[in-house]
């Protein structure tokens, strides 16, 4: 069963082969059995799960069933969910008990899917490792020596070791796609304003965006139909009219025009992870897909104006704790002042820290135009050079992540190799474009992702790409060993 | 521009986050690297470029002036620190 397609659960369900309450149980045993070793989940409570799964029964038994109902997915702890804890893997927030649905979670509830757990993740979603959540790092599947990516690495984790039929995560600068290159699975971050912002904790606004991580895109398609849709409380909310993710599913990729991004297979690029993506490209051709070059001049500038505008937007968001109407509060202070400032050097860790200050110096006087500012327009630029991408090709592809998988503590030191886990997902962020990861091989036996970009709102036919690709190999359906 | 020592202790202050010496110190270190990343971006010439905050040409919405939540002062409060009668506490700050 855990290596069922979501359709496939669902027509369990609805032929009554199983229940919802036994599907639940099912992954919670997985859960007890998984967890203690690989550290994907902070918060279980199976009392609440098995409540919706048992609610869930009561809506197939009534006939009033949707695709999803009764399915138990795991979410990421940056949605928050009426009365589960939601820390953002943050000492900051450890004792939050949230007070209200995300608009993602709501969407989720009214299909009547079954939360899981809130899955682990970097601190704020700061990181490429989920090594900097204050509930510790979360292993890689594949290989537990490894880390399995961040943000949403509890997220990437549990889809890869089956604790979860698909999860959700967030990405700001690849926190979907490099983990689940990582950890072999697929993962969509859709258009910027797809999915709505409102009560998932905010990193950086102009950039945050949630989507699914799931075992195929097939089951991408179905999460997306829950979780797409305009939501007036999310003031970057787009009114695009409501889709079926799956219609397009089939189509032939027979004259699909993709482009190469000549600087995605520059330096830099690990040889072994480069001969999986041209064997992809190779099986492309196949499917009738037409390659083109094409080129992303100001690629090379996507990191330097994400780390301007990441931390100057998180600088502010992250002011809203003060350690008075939420979060952590020092024990010990004498004034105001000193309260604040004890409260958030002991809340916050080390690098969520690190991209406060670069955002409050870049953020302050005299230094607006020259960082903020410059960063806006380049990122103009950068959005720019797809345009005229897009104008060549319908599709762009290339590698997700540069690696595999690297060794727990490799990079812990060193801020800079960090970041560049992200060279080739962040444009797609500053552009807003969708991005997606789809398993691909492996290197010494470590998942490979593809990245598959698209144009504004073509997440259907980047689904079909990544789909009909599917159909055709079946990496995406190969498991961890030592996970049964 | 280079930063030092108590330039790292005034940002940190701006953004209100206690930090010693040692750390202070440490922190240099690190940020200096990841400020000489960003000063990539000055070799770009952005004369006449507009800033893009949104990848869609959207503006704010409005919305009618009426209320459309509940008052849930008590379940908001249940997560702070310290309350009393319906108000936030916090250290004296007016003498």
């Amino acid at each position: 069963m855990i290596n069922q397609s979501l359709k496939n659960l669902s027509q369990l369900l609805a032929s009554k082969t199983v229940s919802s309450v036994e599907m639940t149980q099912t992954f919670l045993d997985r859960i007890r059995q998984y967890n203690p070793d690989i550290n994907a989940y902070i918060t279980v409570d199976e009392d609440k799960s098995l409540a919706q799964a048992k609610a869930a029964d009561a809506s197939i038994a009534a006939g009033t069933a949707t695709a999803l109902t009764g399915i138990p997915l795991a979410q990421k702890d940056i949605f928050c969910a009426n009365g589960w804890k939601t820390t953002c893997g943050s000492k900051m927030l450890a004792n939050f008990i949230a007070p209200y649905d995300a608009h993602v979670i709501t969407q989720f509830n009214n299909v009547g899917a079954v939360n899981l757990g809130k899955t682990n993740m970097d601190e704020f979603a700061m990181g490429s490792s989920n090594e900097t959540s204050y509930f510790g790092g979360v292993k890689n599947p594949w290989d537990l020596t490894r880390v399995p990516g961040g943000s949403s690495g509890g997220s990437a984790a549990a889809v890869a070791a089956r604790l979860c039929a698909a999860a959700t995560g967030t990405d700001t600068g690849g926190s979907i796609r490099q983990p689940a290159s990582l950890c072999g699975f697929t993962g969509l971050k859709p258009t910027y304003g797809l999915v709505s912002r409102y009560g998932m904790i905010a990193f950086a606004s102009s950039l945050d965006q949630a989507g699914p991580m799931a075992k195929s895109a097939e089951d991408c398609a179905l999460m997306m139909n829950v979780m797409a849709g305009f939501d007036a409380r999310d003031s970057t909310s787009l009114n695009h009219p409501k889709e079926d993710y799956t219609a397009q599913l089939n189509q032939p990729l027979a004259g699909l025009k993709v482009g190469l991004p000549k600087e995605y297979f520059a330096e830099g690029l690990d040889g072994d992870v480069a001969k999986v993506i041209e064997a992809a490209i190779a099986e492309y051709k196949k499917l009738g897909a037409e390659f083109v070059d094409i080129s992303l001049p100001n690629a090379n500038l996507s990191i330097p104006v994400y780390y301007v505008l990441a931390p100057a937007e998180a600088s502010s968001n992250l002011s809203r704790y003060d350690g008075v109407r939420y979060g952590h509060r020092a024990a010990e202070y004498d004034d105001l002042m000193e309260m604040y400032m004890k409260s958030r050097a002991e809340g916050f860790g080390e690098e969520v820290k690190r991209r406060i200050l670069i955002g409050t110096y870049v953020l302050s006087a005299g230094y607006y135009d020259a960082y903020y500012l410059k960063a806006q327009k380049i990122r103009h630029l950068i959005a720019e050079d797809f345009k005229a991408a897009f104008k060549q090709c319908d599709i762009i592809m290339g590698p997700t992540v540069p690696s595999t998988a690297f060794k727990t503590g490799e990079k812990t030191g060193d801020p800079i190799a960090m970041y560049l886990q992200d060279i080739y997902t962040i444009a797609t962020n500053l552009a807003g474009l969708p991005g997606m990861s789809v398993p691909a091989g492996f290197s010494h036996d470590l998942p490979v992702g593809l990245q598959i970009i698209g144009n504004y709102f073509d997440e259907a036919r980047m689904l079909n790409v990544a789909h009909a690709y599917q159909q055709v190999t079946d990496w995406h359906t190969a498991m961890p060993k030592g996970i049964a | 521009m280079a930063l030092d020592n108590s330039d790292i202790k005034r940002i940190a202050h701006l953004a209100r986050i206690e930090i010693s010496d040692a750390e202070a110190d440490k922190t240099l270190t690190k940020l200096a690297g990841i400020l000489t990343l960003i000063e990539q971006m000055q070799a770009v010439d952005t004369t006449g470029i507009t800033p893009m905050s949104h990848s869609q040409d959207v503006v704010q919405r409005l919305r009618d002036d009426v209320v459309t939540a509940t008052n849930q002062r008590e379940t908001f409060q249940a997560n702070a620190s310290a309350v009393a009668g319906g108000l936030y506490l916090v250290p004296k700050v007016i003498e």
